[in-house]
């Protein structure tokens, strides 16, 4: 693979929900290394955007191609391209019956067959790449959100993603512990990973981003730096609702 | 106040009214006591138990393919479990033990083997099953969404998600209803006399009730009514127990 191919190479995608058209043709191609934040409106189709990625929406029309591999083709093992895909959520999902280490050894055990002392020396390398290694036998519930997150996080980076999608990592979180999920997102970022990030943070989005896509109404408005995108928007649509943001 | 009064005075007039010497004399003679033991214990509630254990392990399999296959996306697979889910509990158990200890004999000139525990294990496993079917379906459907999404984001197959992920959070949720199964099963076993039994298999209820014919009294069903309670009541605290365990994990 050449590095002009596309990481993420999306086209013409069109998502149905029943009669309701979420996604109305959006094209995005994120590349290796890069930073994407999907910023918009409620209901303008990030988040469905993001989970056609890895195919946890199938999409109704359009291709999604991830490093090569045409996720849409029936042909497609999509679980095995799916551990390369790293997906945090905005509710976390941690597995509550399991312990951290337990959250973070057993898809390395049952998918990439590692033994248990492999998966544990990966775990414990990952929790401390979010600062957590003190929390390995600790279960979620006893967690804050921002600590769930970055174990979360931490639960993707085991299985070593190419790439990794954000789908409002800081959405649920007390305002005092959105800092700590952004500053392992920022050392990710920083370490090269690729990643696509739904987000309404718009301070991270301008100062840690590569690019910036405003997406309304299903369609995708803009598409760009984040020093055009934020600060001289040209749509008017995107002007608005960095306005509303901004009062916010 | 009044309540109390009242409710007194009802205690009070059956106290005093009732013919104690008669009721010690049918339910509570020593010598019939005596004599049950220790085969009411070492054949009777053995076997009862034994029953239980076995259909409530036949039946929990059964159940949790129903279970699966009412959720699944073939659509024969779903209709077959309704189906299942629907009849069984439609038809009475003594029915279903009867057609599986009696009419399939019949039928087919061939019988279940190892007796009334082989036969017992599939007529009351294959009732059971129906009814546990639906509460392990409630289970899979009480954990959030977001758990089978997570597990398949990380690349596991449906199949592997289910087994490590979303069946051991559905039980933890479903141990109460599952035990008051297993309780209803413990005492259905007394059911299984219909299909015949052998003076070595059977199970509390019928053991007691033969033991009246030759005692002529009715003792025997007061001794087997202690023993139920005295198997279910444990039960009932070891799964509270479980409960708190499994509420610490969550």
């Amino acid at each position: 693979m050449t590095a002009v191919t596309p990481v993420i190479s999306i086209h013409g995608l069109h998502k149905y929900f029943g009669e309701l058209e979420v996604l109305r043709g959006v094209d995005i191609d994120v590349r290796s290394g890069e930073v994407v934040c999907v910023i918009g409106p409620s209901g303008s189709g990030k988040s469905t955007l993001l989970r056609c990625v890895n195919l946890l929406e199938m999409p109704t029309a359009g291709t999604v191609v991830i490093e090569g591999i045409d996720m849409t083709d029936p042909e497609t093992d999509v679980d095995a391209v799916r551990t390369r895909i790293g997906m945090v959520f905005q509710q976390f999902n941690l597995f509550p019956h399991l312990d951290v280490m337990g959250n973070l050894t057993i898809a390395q055990q049952k998918v990439l067959d590692r033994g248990q002392d492999e998966a544990n020396e990966v775990a414990t390398r990952m929790l401390e790449r979010v600062g957590l290694e003190d929390k390995a036998d600790e279960y979620p519930s006893r967690l804050s959100g921002g600590q769930q997150q970055r174990v979360a996080i931490a639960r993707s980076l085991c299985m070593d993603p190419d790439m990794m999608l954000f789908d409002e990592p800081t959405s649920a979180l007390d305002p005092e512990l959105i800092g700590e999920v952004l500053d392992v997102m920022r050392g990710l970022a920083g370490d090269g990973m690729t990643m696509l990030v739904v987000t309404h943070e718009m301070g991270f989005a301008q100062h840690v981003a590569d690019r910036v896509v405003f997406m309304d109404e299903g369609l995708i408005v803009e598409d760009g730096p984040p020093s055009q995108v934020l600060l001289n928007p040209r749509h008017e649509r995107t002007q608005r609702f960095l306005r509303a943001v901004e009062h916010d | 106040m009044f309540l109390y009064v009242f409710t007194g005075l009802i205690v009070l007039a059956i106290v005093l009214g009732a013919d104690w010497p008669k009721i010690r004399n049918s339910f509570f003679q020593w010598e019939v006591i005596r004599d049950m033991l220790p085969e009411v214990l070492t054949i009777g509630a053995k076997n009862t138990l034994l029953y239980t254990a076995l259909a409530f392990a036949f039946g929990l399999v059964l159940a949790l393919a129903l279970a699966l296959m009412r959720r699944s996306d073939f659509a024969p697979y779903r209709l077959f479990s309704l189906v299942y889910i629907e009849l069984f509990r439609a038809i009475p158990a003594l029915v279903t033990i009867i057609l599986v200890g009696l009419g399939l004999p019949l039928a087919f000139g061939w019988s279940i083997p190892f007796g009334t525990a082989g036969k017992g294990m599939i007529g009351l496993g294959v009732v059971a099953a129906a009814y546990m079917a639906e509460t392990i379906r409630a289970g899979i459907e009480a954990v959030p969404r977001g758990q089978m999404e997570a597990a398949r984001s990380l690349g596991m197959s449906r199949g592997r998600a289910m087994t490590y992920i979303i069946l051991p959070q559905a039980f933890r949720i479903i141990i109460p209803p599952l035990t008051n199964e297993l309780v209803l099963l413990i005492k259905d076993t007394s059911l299984l006399f219909v299909i015949g039994t052998t003076p070595l298999s059977k199970e509390l209820t019928k053991f007691a009730r033969d033991f009246m014919t030759t005692s002529r009294n009715a003792t025997p069903l007061t001794v087997a009514a202690i023993v139920y309670v005295i198997i279910t009541l444990p039960m009932t605290y070891v799964v509270r127990r479980l409960e708190k365990r499994a509420g610490a994990g969550r």
